[in-house]
C-alpha cells in the first residue's frame, strides 16, 4: 500500500496531466483517508457498471451474490457518496419481454437497498437495444439521456444503446449540442455513458457509431471526462484534452483489447472468486478539477 | 488487405428499384473470374462462418438475414451493411493482401449477439 503520493506528482508520473489515477495507490479498505482531507466543496461519487442481473452462466456461477455484495460494501463505506450512477447493463438481456421487465423490476428493488438513494441510471445494449429501452422508461427511469448538476460540476448522460446499432443519433447530438451551449468553455463536465464514445476496438464492437461526433461537441469544452462501462475491464483513454475510463463490471471480466481473437468472458477462476470485478469511488475535487479514482474489488481479498 | 472498391455503390440491398437496379447492373458487370459468397445471418451465426477468398480475386458477398435485422462489419475496411429479413444484401470486396479479417454482427440481437462474428481469410 502506498499513500501520501502528491496527485500532481503521480500524474506526471503517468503522463496524464489533470487526471489522476488513485488505483493501486490507496488501500481501498481505508478509502475514506483521503476523502477526509478534502475540502469542504469536494464529493465523492461511486460508479457501478455492467450488472447484468439476470445473468447464469460458467463466467460467473455466483452472479446472483455478486451485485449483493456490491450493496453491501457501498453501504458500509465509512461516508456514503453524493451519488450512486450505473453505467449501462444493469440487467442481463432476454427476448422474453416478461422476464425482461422481472429482471429490471427485481434490480430495481435492490436499489432500494442502498443507504444512498441519489441514483443515476441509463441502459445498456442488454437494457435496451432489443425494445429501443421501453421496459427500462417504464420501470428504471423514464429518460435515457439527462443532464444534472451537482456542486459545480455539470453531468451529461448519453444513450448509445437504444438505438442497437449503437448510434447516438442526430436528435440526441442536438440536443446535446443545445445543452453544451448552454455551458461556459470552463465549466466542469462529466459525460456517463454506457459505450466507449471513441473507437476502443471497433472489431469487438466497442465503439459508437457517431460517438466522434459527440467528442467533436465536447472538445471545445476544457474540462470534460467520461465515465462509461460496456467493456467490463478498466481502460483510460485520452481523445486530445478529454479523459475517458471504462469501468470494471459485475459479473464477469472480458479480456483485454484485441489480446485473443474472440471476446469471449475470462474464465471463473475457482481459487480467485470474483477476480476482476469490482466499482469504483470517484472524488472530484474542487480545487484541482481532478478526478481521483479509486477501484475497489468485489472480493476484498484482492485488495 | 482486402478493400472494397467504390465504396458508395457497393452496398445495396433489394429494398428498391434503384437499388436493384445497381445490383443488376453490377452482377451484370462482373468481371470474369469474380467469385459471388452466398452468406446467411441468424442469431447468432453467420454462415459460412469462415469465408476463403484469393488475393486478387474481387469476390460479392450475398448477405440474407434467416430472421431478423442484423448487422455486418468489417472495421478494418470501414464498411458495414444492415442486413434485413427477407433481402439480399450484396458487399462487393477484393483482397488485396493476405492474411486473416474479422467481421460481426453490429447491430445488437440478443444474448449471445456477442458471439456472432466471423473471418475472412485471404490466401495466395
Amino acid at each position: 500500500m502506498t499513500k501520501g503520493i502528491d496527485r500532481r506528482e503521480f500524474a506526471k508520473l503517468i503522463g496524464l496531466g489533470g487526471v489522476v489515477f488513485a488505483s493501486g495507490l490507496v488501500n481501498p479498505l481505508a478509502g475514506s483517508a483521503a476523502r477526509a482531507a478534502a475540502m469542504a466543496d469536494d464529493f465523492f461519487f461511486v460508479q457501478l457498471s455492467d450488472t447484468h442481473w439476470g445473468f447464469k452462466g460458467k463466467p460467473n456461477p455466483e452472479a446472483e451474490h455478486t451485485f449483493p455484495m456490491a450493496i453491501k460494501a457501498v453501504n458500509e463505506l465509512p461516508e456514503q457518496p453524493d451519488f450512486i450512477v450505473f453505467t449501462g447493463d444493469l440487467t442481463h438481456t432476454t427476448d422474453d419481454v416478461a422476464e425482461r421487465k422481472k429482471r429490471m423490476t427485481e434490480f430495481k428493488e435492490m436499489l432500494k437497498g442502498l443507504k444512498t438513494q441519489r441514483i443515476y441510471l441509463m441502459p445498456g445494449e442488454h437494457d435496451g437495444s432489443l425494445d429501443k429501452s421501453a421496459a427500462f422508461k417504464e420501470i428504471l427511469h423514464p429518460e435515457t439521456h439527462y443532464t444534472f448538476d451537482h456542486k459545480g460540476v455539470h453531468f451529461i448522460v448519453l444513450d448509445n444503446v437504444s438505438d442497437p446499432g449503437a448510434a447516438l443519433g442526430d436528435e440526441q447530438l442536438a440536443w446535446l449540442a443545445d445543452d453544451l451551449k448552454k455551458q461556459k468553455p470552463e465549466t466542469r463536465i462529466v459525460v456517463f455513458t454506457h459505450r466507449p464514445l471513441f473507437d476502443l476496438y471497433p472489431q469487438w464492437d466497442w465503439a459508437t457509431r457517431d460517438g466522434a461526433k459527440a467528442v467533436d461537441l465536447l472538445m471545445p469544452h476544457k474540462n470534460v471526462t467520461v465515465f462509461y462501462g460496456h467493456i467490463h475491464q478498466e481502460n483510460h483513454h485520452m481523445t486530445g484534452h478529454i479523459a475517458h475510463h471504462s469501468a470494471k463490471s459485475l459479473v464477469f471480466p472480458l479480456p483485454a483489447p484485441g489480446s485473443q481473437e474472440k471476446r469471449t468472458p475470462l474464465a471463473w477462476d475457482p481459487n480467485h472468486p470474483f477476480k476482476g470485478l469490482g466499482w469504483r469511488e470517484v472524488t472530484a475535487e474542487a480545487k484541482k478539477g481532478d478526478y481521483r479514482i479509486l477501484e475497489i474489488p468485489v472480493n476484498k481479498a484482492e485488495a | 488487405m482486402i478493400s472494397p472498391s467504390l465504396p458508395k455503390p457497393l452496398l445495396w440491398g433489394g429494398g428498391g428499384l434503384l437499388a436493384a437496379g445497381l445490383a443488376l447492373a453490377a452482377v451484370a458487370a462482373r468481371g470474369e473470374g469474380e467469385q459471388v459468397v452466398s452468406m446467411t445471418a441468424m442469431k447468432f451465426e453467420f454462415t459460412p462462418e469462415t469465408v476463403t477468398l484469393k488475393k486478387g480475386v474481387p469476390v460479392i458477398l450475398e448477405l440474407t438475414s434467416l430472421d431478423r435485422t442484423h448487422g455486418f462489419t468489417i472495421p478494418e475496411l470501414k464498411l458495414r451493411a444492415d442486413i434485413l429479413p427477407d433481402q439480399t444484401v450484396r458487399v462487393r470486396i477484393v483482397p488485396e493482401k493476405v492474411g486473416r479479417y474479422g467481421f460481426h454482427c453490429d447491430n445488437f440481437c440478443g444474448d449471445g449477439h456477442e458471439d456472432m462474428s466471423g473471418t475472412i481469410v485471404v490466401t495466395e
